[in-house]
């Protein structure tokens, strides 16, 4: 069963224009189809979560916009007067690479694709601001210090390297080496899926607290509704590769339109 | 100058696993201005909580419309843009439930302070007006410091009280604020909801003790049993 998406008025109230603007994104494997006709706008301090089951497209999706991964069609555009009027999907490896380093943060699931295990955490951290061409050893350690206190990461354990850290303390440094370049543009991959409930609900503590602090445009995706229930304001639903409903995060959670969300909703328990 | 005209509001739940089609409310029409409050009347399950949340949009209404005059400009709630809704949720109108969302290691005057925060007041300021809430509202100061996941009924909805009314809102949906209050807080609430009325504010309420606010009241909606 195919069901459009509801369509609204126009934004009439809102001056602001999206941080982020992406059309028609599409992606296959061979005959796979991962991802097919997404189309998504972020806002600047606007968290956008999307959800659904495995192999859905949504870690793809978060890809494409990493600009880990060529897209094979689609526009992508970030609002940022270094890349005005480009569609990023056509940037050449130089740029994306410089676009990568100072915009677009991501932390991922697993901590390994994010981080060097066996370097320092605060190595881990400078890293990202070394590649931005920062080289004077004081600053550097300064920057990363105040990364790492924002996202909560205990200071005496800044020489640790993350193999000896908890989950919950891996994720704190993927974080702040995320944030370190004070990007307009957080991606997260199932940041706290595979934590301790305890453990996770303290690092939504300090996403939301980040996201008040800095007003970050951020993308999160979760196959938890209890995560995107505490950090999204909206919400889109993908299934197949495809987006099947999209709102704001309490009527998509609450009143969902789609037989597919209305499944996914009242599964959980 | 109405604030918000209400015009055929209508929400049905479609349930798509048993192929049903589920009516809360057909064909609601009111006005409202500032400074009024208006009470949704009815029995149980005739859809007055739907009917808020659908102002608010939790829920998505099914017909009609909800054109609400805003400080920048005029939106019809039923089909506004998201972005739109959600500005005005953060800056115009505010939903006061029966239910506090507790969150680990937040404390209660903590969760107070936020929608300070988020409109850009400094910590200190946010501090001193949410323990003043807390205070009228007979939240013992003892604990404002505590988290309050493990607090009575009534002591998380006065938190949940404080919570929504401490920001400056245009129009408020209360859904049955006083539902599990002691009578101290209900007076408490009495009292602000008075005020708030006198700055301007309107009102849209439905309540468990109508005796609290009778005199405050400027009309009222009667939804009936519909399907």
């Amino acid at each position: 069963m195919t069901l459009e998406p509801r369509t609204f008025d126009p934004p009439r109230l809102s001056d602001g224009r999206p941080l982020l603007t992406a059309r028609e994104l599409r992606k296959t494997y061979g005959r796979v189809t991962a991802v097919e006709g997404v189309s998504l706008e972020v806002y600047p301090g606007e968290t956008l979560g999307i959800v659904g089951e495995s192999g859905s497209g949504k870690s793809t999706v978060l890809r494409l916009l990493n600009l880990e991964e060529p897209a094979d069609a689609g526009d992508y555009r970030l609002d940022l007067a270094a890349y005005a009027g480009e569609n990023l999907l056509g940037l050449d490896r130089y740029r994306r690479r410089e676009l990568r380093v100072s915009q677009i943060g991501i932390v991922y699931q697993q901590p390994h694709m994010g981080l060097r295990m066996g370097a320092s955490s605060g190595g881990n951290v400078a890293e990202r601001l070394i590649m931005a061409g920062e080289r004077r050893f004081a600053s550097l350690r300064a920057a990363a210090r105040d990364s790492l206190a924002a996202s909560e990461f205990p200071l005496d354990r800044l020489d640790d390297p993350p193999r000896v850290l908890s989950g919950g303390m891996q994720q704190r440094v993927q974080l702040a080496k995320a944030i370190a370049m004070r990007p307009a543009l957080l991606l997260l991959d199932e940041p706290t899926t595979g934590l301790d409930v305890s453990v996770q609900a303290l690092v939504l503590d300090t996403l939301l607290r980040l996201r008040r602090e800095r007003r970050i445009a951020t993308i999160v995706v979760s196959h938890d509704l209890g995560v995107i229930r505490t950090l999204a304001d909206r919400v889109m639903v993908m299934r197949g590769g495809h987006v099947v409903e999209h709102g704001l995060a309490d009527q998509v959670l609450d009143d969902p339109q789609h037989p597919y969300t209305q499944q996914l909703v009242h599964a959980k328990l | 100058m109405n604030l918000l005209t209400v015009h055929d509001l209508s929400k049905t739940f479609t349930i798509h696993a048993i192929g049903r089609a589920v009516p809360a409310f057909t064909n609601v029409s009111f006005q409202l201005r500032p400074g009024e409050l208006l009470v949704a009347r009815g029995q149980n399950g005739v859809g007055k909580s739907s009917l808020l949340r659908c102002l608010y949009r939790t829920y998505l209404p099914s017909a009609g419309h909800a054109i609400y005059r805003s400080a920048h400009g005029e939106v019809d709630l039923a089909r506004a843009a998201e972005v739109d809704i959600a500005l005005l949720r953060k800056t115009e109108i505010g939903y006061v439930s029966q239910f506090l969302r507790p969150r680990p290691r937040v404390s209660a005057i903590e969760l107070v302070m936020e929608p300070l925060l988020a409109a850009g007041a400094d910590s200190g300021e946010a501090r001193a007006r949410a323990g003043d809430w807390l205070g009228r509202l007979g939240l013992k100061e003892s604990i404002w410091p505590a988290y309050p996941s493990t607090f009575s009924g009534g002591e998380q909805q006065k938190i949940n009280l404080a919570r929504a009314l401490i920001a400056p809102r245009r129009l408020l949906l209360l859904d049955e604020p006083n539902a599990a209050l002691d009578p101290v807080a209900r007076a408490a609430l009495r009292e602000r909801l008075a005020a708030l009325k006198a700055e301007g504010v309107a009102m849209i309420g439905v309540f468990h003790h109508i005796e609290d606010v009778h005199d405050l009241v400027d009309n009222e909606v009667v939804l009936n049993a519909v399907g």
